[in-house]
């Protein structure tokens, strides 16, 4: 049986176009990776810009007798259903404070409620039309606007979304990495440094080595079951503390920092601890003035990638109850905080609409420290490492 | 005292006495050094010999103290066991001194310290899983005494609600007796596992297949670092995102077709998920197709075959261990993934087949039953230690299996990079 020329050469054809079909369908794939990674970017922008700014009316506060009691006496009844709750709550206590105060007027710039906030931004609000009738009146006397939203920087956690902020979470996190940090960086180069220099090729190595990229795989969950059962029933440690949460981050990040710390001393090269020996140092002389200090740019930059990778955690923190209301900032290792990937799932939480610009806003935040340190990991990498 | 004015003081007099062991150490070396004897060591050495002989049992008493307190609720007074370390490392400061003798090895003892500290570390690994595998399995099993184990892997009904009731020796007026079947949440689990993985590995496998065996190398520098921001994204930002943007466009393409959606539906969890899986995928795919040997591919274009044959028919099946054990890996991140299916799938269990409606995964009743406010020892509360073994087992089971599978594909090749 046999075939012609111009059959063979079609079924030829058929045969490429079949490759370059693959080509494309798997360029496409490709594509389409980086497709959701643009439409996630721009979906985060698009939700969380708006939480940098923040509505504010320009009010006249009237310090009279009924303020003592109510602070929203001391507004024009008019304004004061659009400012926000928070700012009234301050006002007796001012008063209290600074007794001379009573009978002046003052004209200041106050956070508005975020209804307000809301309607200026155009997005679903809740404003009668009469008060829409009023704010539109005091934007147009300029009285009323968008202006660059410090609170958000500036405060901790609130109930009313105008006022709610991310400095308790963002100090919660810088506390909670300082005990990851100090906790998984040392015994994780430690144990680095003995597998690869010290240790011998028993069976107690090969199972500390299995172990470790067995651990680096069990579900975050779990950690958090370990630091519950461990760390807070067992050994008492407080719940919700950064103490608890860093030590059950840091057992997490372990692995990480110990599968970088080794492939950066595997890369320094025998000829070194050759030398080194030559001239008479001893096993840990060697490691200490040579390996290590010719390895640190590598075990920084596993070590900063395994901590973006513990500050972006949330599931075990979740477990030892660092998702707690935390509305006021506190410098204490042992006191309950939260972090910033649990302050942005409590606002996902909430109710009330004007949260989810909160919600993206901190997501926001947290994405450019994360993108920050990954940068500065690849910046390290690119400075510090000598190819031998 | 409290605890942390003990521990505060107990440092500072032991890092007094470090000192001083370090300063005499270091000046008893030098003056018998400047008399003119050959000694094996450096005066330093002797010095920091001393100061591990001062702390060194001092620490290991106080360590013991504490865990004779806490594990076997010894009652030692807090004041004793700190007088006790502290005379310990008194004593050993006299040792360590005492042992700068010319004929002493200094360096070597340093060394013997500090591989035994290593091993220490090393082993805190170890003690890492012990620890989780005990905490787990001691709960577990207080679960499985309330609750029979038959009755947990193979009940439909998951209802833990009335079991509060019971805790509080009320049983008899719950309405209806808790419940703990975990068929529910684990086909929960595997459905949204499942619509994960049918976004995850088409793309990422064959993403793979493009930057290894057609990108030019200007896009495959650039590409795989892009892709691998999917994998550093957090989870709770996925599932945000899943929650807010995704679920309400599948409940309006759902609606489009006539379909009833629910906003808690596992497909957008699932397909987020994925979209969070793409990278592990990709990436170990890519490295596996890497390191299939090019002579391979170029018998088999020698035979005539074309680009996308020899891919198909060559590199993927020779690649397929790898690719294999990528896909394993994926798996089992994603039966562990809580925060995505937290906030974008449903909390009610329920046994259904159809991916638009809402259904509740593992680890969602993990997280449930131990955010309440719930005492320790209810049976909901433990359940979720019942529920984090099943997922151990689980998840152990596949990262062995693909260890194994990546361990063949190695040696078949004879590659050292994977």
């Amino acid at each position: 049986m046999s075939q012609s020329f111009d059959e063979i050469s079609a079924q030829l054809r058929r045969r490429h176009r079949k490759s370059a079909r693959l080509k494309w369908i798997s360029m496409g794939a490709l594509g389409l990776a980086g497709l959701f990674l643009v439409l996630f970017f721009a979906d985060m922008l698009g939700k969380g810009m708006p939480a940098f700014q923040q509505a504010q009316v320009q009010v006249e506060i009237d310090y009279n007798e009924d303020a003592q009691r109510m602070g929203r006496a001391a507004l024009d009844p008019e304004v004061s259903r659009l400012v926000s709750r928070t700012f009234e709550r301050l006002i007796p206590g001012q008063i209290r404070d600074n007794p001379e105060l009573l009978g002046t007027t003052e004209t200041r710039w106050v956070l508005a409620d975020s209804q307000v906030d809301q309607y200026l931004k155009g997005h679903r609000h809740k404003l009668s039309e009469s008060q829409k009738a009023t704010v539109d009146a005091l934007v147009e006397q300029g009285r009323a606007e968008l202006k660059f939203n410090t609170t958000f920087f500036t405060t901790g956690d609130s109930k009313m979304p105008e006022a709610s902020g991310i400095l308790s979470a963002a100090v919660g996190t810088v506390l909670t990495m300082l005990v990851t940090l100090a906790i998984a960086f040392p015994i994780g180069v430690m144990t680095a440094v003995y597998l690869e220099e010290f240790a011998p090729d028993n069976r107690l190595t090969q199972i500390i080595e299995i172990n470790i990229n067995n651990l680096a795989a069990i579900p975050s969950i779990l950690f958090g079951l370990l630091g519950l059962a461990i760390f807070i029933n067992f050994f008492g440690v407080p719940r919700s503390s950064p103490l608890v949460g860093g030590m059950t981050l840091a057992l997490m990040t372990l692995p990480v920092i110990i599968i970088a710390t080794r492939t950066a001393l595997r890369s320094v090269p025998d000829s070194i601890r050759h030398a080194a020996f030559g001239v008479g140092c001893s096993q840990w002389q060697v490691v200490r003035d040579h390996v290590l200090p010719l390895a640190m740019p590598g075990i920084m930059t596993g070590s900063i990638i395994g901590l973006a990778q513990a500050m972006g955690e949330t599931a075990p923190l979740i477990i030892v109850g660092m998702v707690a209301f935390i509305p006021d900032v506190s410098a204490s290792f042992a006191e309950a905080a939260t972090v910033l990937p649990a302050q942005v799932f409590t606002w996902a939480g909430e109710p009330d609409k004007a949260f989810v610009e909160k919600t993206a806003g901190g997501i926001l935040v947290l994405l450019a420290i994360l993108i920050f340190l990954n940068a500065s990991a690849v910046i390290l990498r690119k400075k510090f490492e000598r190819r031998w | 005292m409290q605890t942390d004015q003990l521990l505060a003081l107990f440092s500072g007099i032991l890092l007094l006495l470090g000192l001083i062991a370090f300063f005499i150490g270091r000046a008893k070396a030098t003056r018998v050094r400047a008399t003119g004897t050959a000694m094996f060591a450096q005066p330093d050495q002797y010095a920091w010999f001393a100061v591990l002989a001062t702390a060194g049992p001092a620490i290991t008493v106080g360590i013991l103290g504490a865990i004779l307190m806490l594990l076997l609720g010894a009652k030692i007074p807090p004041l004793y066991l700190l007088a006790g370390s502290l005379v310990v490392a008194a004593v050993g400061l006299t040792v360590g001194v005492r042992q700068v003798r010319p004929d002493f090895h200094a360096r070597q003892a340093i060394e013997r310290v500090i591989r035994f500290i290593l091993v220490g570390a090393a082993l805190i690994s170890i003690f890492t899983t012990f620890g989780i595998l005990f905490s787990i399995v001691f709960e577990a099993l207080r679960f499985f005494k309330m609750h029979s184990f038959w009755e947990f892997i193979t009940g439909t009904v998951w209802n833990p609600g009335a079991s509060f009731l019971a805790a509080a020796g009320r049983a008899e007026e719950g309405a209806s007796a808790a419940q703990f079947g975990s068929v529910p949440l684990f086909a929960g689990t595997f459905m949204i596992t499942a619509i994960a993985m049918l976004v995850a590995i088409p793309v990422g496998l064959l993403s793979a297949i493009y930057m290894a065996e057609f990108a030019p190398q200007r896009v495959r520098t650039l590409a795989k670092p892009t892709l691998e921001v999917l994998a550093g994204i957090p989870t709770v930002v996925y599932g945000f995102f899943a929650a807010i943007t995704v679920a309400p466009i599948i409940v309006s393409v759902a609606g489009f077709f006539g379909l009833d959606a629910s906003f808690n539906n596992a497909v957008a969890p699932g397909i987020v998920m994925g979209i969070m899986i793409i990278p592990f995928i990709s990436s170990l795919s890519d490295d596996v197709i890497n390191s299939v040997p090019d002579s391979m591919r170029q018998g088999s274009l020698a035979l005539g075959m074309t680009k996308g044959e020899t891919i198909r028919d060559v590199v993927v099946p020779a690649a397929l261990p790898g690719i294999i054990s990528a896909s394993l890996l994926a798996v089992s991140r994603a039966l562990g993934e809580t925060m995505i299916v937290v906030m974008a799938a449903g909390m009610r269990p329920n046994l259904t087949a159809n991916p638009l409606e809402d259904m509740t995964t593992v680890t969602v009743r993990i997280v449930a039953a131990l955010t309440g406010d719930l005492e320790f020892e209810s049976a909901e509360t433990l359940s979720a230690f019942a529920l984090g073994l099943v997922l151990f087992a689980v998840t152990l089971t596949l990262n062995l299996v693909s260890v194994l599978m990546i361990r063949r594909f190695r040696e078949k090749y004879r590659v050292n990079n994977l």
